[in-house]
């Protein structure tokens, strides 16, 4: 809030322009990608990273700004996921007809879920959108009318695909598609974030009944957000699904929620850049940490040291509960107090009595 | 009818196990407005630790059922006191970041026991007689639906008990009803909440014991499941309410019963579906006084 906003500008297209230049590049960086940025299994970890980071702002956008803790996120992603999917192979539609009767088709989802679920706040708010969560999850595993692929999962249909989006050979474009999807979501949440609507939602976040006495419907704000938070996830969904040509019941069980929420809650709740970071952190961790778990220095470990550590969610669960406990601001609280200690050491030399203070 | 009977049984010791995991959900929700989803992670413990238990004594035996119920009761109590003073109190009054370390634990526990027992489920074997069914007008019914329902009525009794007649007791129904004038009176409302873990605990041990018998297996996932209809039932019934923790207990599993042979195979979604009518309708739940 207190950055100029040129030079926030001003970084952000860099960044962009550099993420977008990356596939054309041979840059290495050993231990996080696999392989060079050009060739495709760097691309496409990189374009999973986009995908959890598209994911992670839609979130921040309910949990952040309007302070909706919802445990029913994956629902929204997976009926992208799953609604494409099921459109392509049951229509003749294209790609981009698909996607839109998909997103259209969110959209109820989203209203109607949010509509109901917004009846209660707060915990039972969580619980409630993790109920209607779980249907979807029972569902899409019951496999209704063949439609769902049950466990085995749904494959894309390439049929109606351009083919410039299809085959490992084509990830670069893919990755240039998940890029474009990121910009276009972070864009939609500023846009909320800076709206009226966004700011009655963040005013009823601080203190509902305030903006109820001022003659203002908290729960109309709250729906947009919700139902804006849950299109966006369904974009996001229905992306992953390109890049993964295919989707699994994975991604609407309540397991992928909790991720997306521990991705915001690493990165800092309410900042845009940090879920963005926290969202690349946990994805490159996860894919690290399975490795490690299979590697030799765990496997000659002793049992004590060796089931914990060859386990990536616990090391996972444990950092994010050391978070939670230590350090509430995630990583961009981190961060930023370390650039406000560094200020003002530089500017008041101040004693550091007084820093642990602050 | 005998399908009728049948189908009303089991749903009744569903109902029993569901009254398991909800009647401390409710309570500590009540009394501390925690959601607290290590819930399902206490059950599990409670349903490993009680069946290895069983295992050296002898699985087949009532003494080796009888302690590893006693043993999983007692995991529960123990591990959830644990979480509450090590997780749940320093966060004290931020409702959000107690949330969120009990999803972490439930995280990072679930993880760990796979890596111990596997993520495959474990078959297990309990007393004879438990296998055995009992015939009840021409419907036989599994005998540990009984014992399910059984205990689980003693639980309730016992806590409504606990809760009318002792001090703590009265400290804590008077926490749910109205924490700030408790605390106004000088009552420490804090050591309170340990107790309602405590209790909430070892009910949802002694759950995951009875679950492994009722369902005849042991796994990691066993919690999460039951974790997540105790929390519709919490919601239906009124959050803080252990009445309605009960009531909404045994509704929910029959109506899923039923839907389930019925209406093939919906239970789960007449569930929600019922959920979803309750916000409607009342959004404090059948017994709530407040959202």
């Amino acid at each position: 809030m207190t950055r100029p906003p040129i030079p926030a500008a001003v970084g952000g297209t860099a960044l962009i322009v550099l993420m977008a230049v990356l596939p054309l590049l041979n840059v290495r960086v050993p231990g996080i990608l696999p392989g060079a940025t050009y060739q495709p299994g760097a691309l496409s970890l990189l374009a999973l990273c986009m995908v959890f980071a598209a994911l992670a702002l839609s979130y921040n956008l309910m949990l952040g700004t309007a302070g909706l803790l919802s445990f029913g996120h994956a629902l929204a992603f997976g009926a992208g996921a799953y609604g494409l999917g099921i459109v392509l192979e049951r229509t003749g539609l294209s790609l981009w007809s698909a996607l839109l009767v998909t997103l259209v088709g969110c959209f109820v989802v989203a209203q109607v879920t949010g509509a109901i679920s917004l009846r209660v706040t707060g915990i039972p708010f969580a619980m409630v959108t993790l109920a209607f969560a779980q249907a979807a999850s029972v569902l899409v595993r019951r496999n209704p009318w063949g439609s769902t692929g049950g466990d085995e999962g749904l494959s894309l249909a390439t049929a109606q695909v351009p083919e410039w989006m299809v085959g490992v050979a084509n990830t670069r474009n893919l990755y240039w598609v998940t890029l474009a999807m990121l910009v276009l979501v972070y864009a939609v949440v500023v846009w909320i974030d800076r709206s009226r609507v966004g700011h009655v939602a963040a005013a009823t976040r601080e203190n509902e009944l305030r903006v109820r006495v001022l003659g203002i419907r908290p729960y109309a704000a709250k729906l947009v957000v919700f139902t804006v938070a849950g299109v966006l996830a369904s974009l996001t969904g229905a992306v992953y699904l390109l890049l993964q040509s295919g989707t699994v019941p994975r991604v609407v069980s309540a397991d992928l929620t909790i991720t997306i929420l521990v991705m915001v809650v690493l990165g800092g709740v309410g900042s845009r850049w940090g879920v963005i970071v926290g969202a690349v952190v946990y994805t490159v961790l996860n894919q690290r940490l399975s490795l490690l778990a299979h590697s030799d220095t765990v496997e000659s470990l002793p049992a004590v040291l060796r089931v914990p550590l060859s386990e990536p969610m616990f090391i996972l669960g444990t950092v994010f509960i050391l978070v939670v406990m230590f350090f509430p601001g995630g990583i961009a609280g981190a961060a930023r107090t370390t650039t406000r200690t560094r200020t003002r050491r530089e500017g008041r030399d101040e004693s550091p009595l007084a820093e642990s203070a602050a | 009818m005998s399908t009728v009977v049948l189908l009303a049984v089991t749903g009744l010791g569903l109902g029993a196990l569901y009254f398991l995991v909800a009647s401390g959900l409710s309570l500590i929700y009540g009394l501390m407005h925690v959601l607290n989803f290590a819930h399902g992670s206490f059950l599990t413990l409670g349903a490993f630790l009680g069946w290895m238990v069983a295992q050296r004594i002898d699985a087949t035996s009532w003494l080796g059922f009888a302690v590893s119920m006693l043993v999983g009761a007692a995991v529960g109590a123990l591990v959830a006191a644990l979480t509450e003073l090590v997780l749940i109190r320093p966060l004290y009054e931020r409702h959000i970041e107690q949330v969120l370390v009990t999803v972490g634990l439930s995280l990072a526990t679930v993880a760990l026991f796979e890596g111990i027992w596997g993520s495959d489920a474990r078959f297990i074997r309990g007393p004879e007689w438990l296998d055995r069914t009992t015939s009840i007008a021409g419907a036989a019914i599994p005998n540990d639906r009984f014992v399910v329902i059984a205990v689980a009525g003693v639980v309730l009794v016992a806590i409504v008990m606990f809760l009318r007649h002792t001090r703590y007791g009265m400290i804590i129904r008077a926490g749910v009803e109205n924490r700030a004038m408790v605390t106004a009176l000088g009552i420490d409302v804090r050591r309170s909440f340990t107790l309602v873990f405590t209790i909430g605990g070892a009910a949802a041990g002694l759950g995951g014991v009875l679950a492994s018998h009722y369902f005849g297996y042991v796994s990691p996932s066993l919690g999460g499941s039951l974790l997540i209809f105790a929390f519709i039932v919490t919601v239906i019934g009124g959050l803080g309410s252990l009445t309605g923790a009960a009531v909404a207990s045994v509704l929910v599993a029959l109506l899923q019963q039923f839907a389930n042979y019925y209406l093939s195979g919906t239970g789960d979604f007449v569930v929600v579906l019922a959920l979803a009518a309750v916000l409607l309708v009342r959004p404090t739940g059948l017994m709530g006084a407040r959202a």
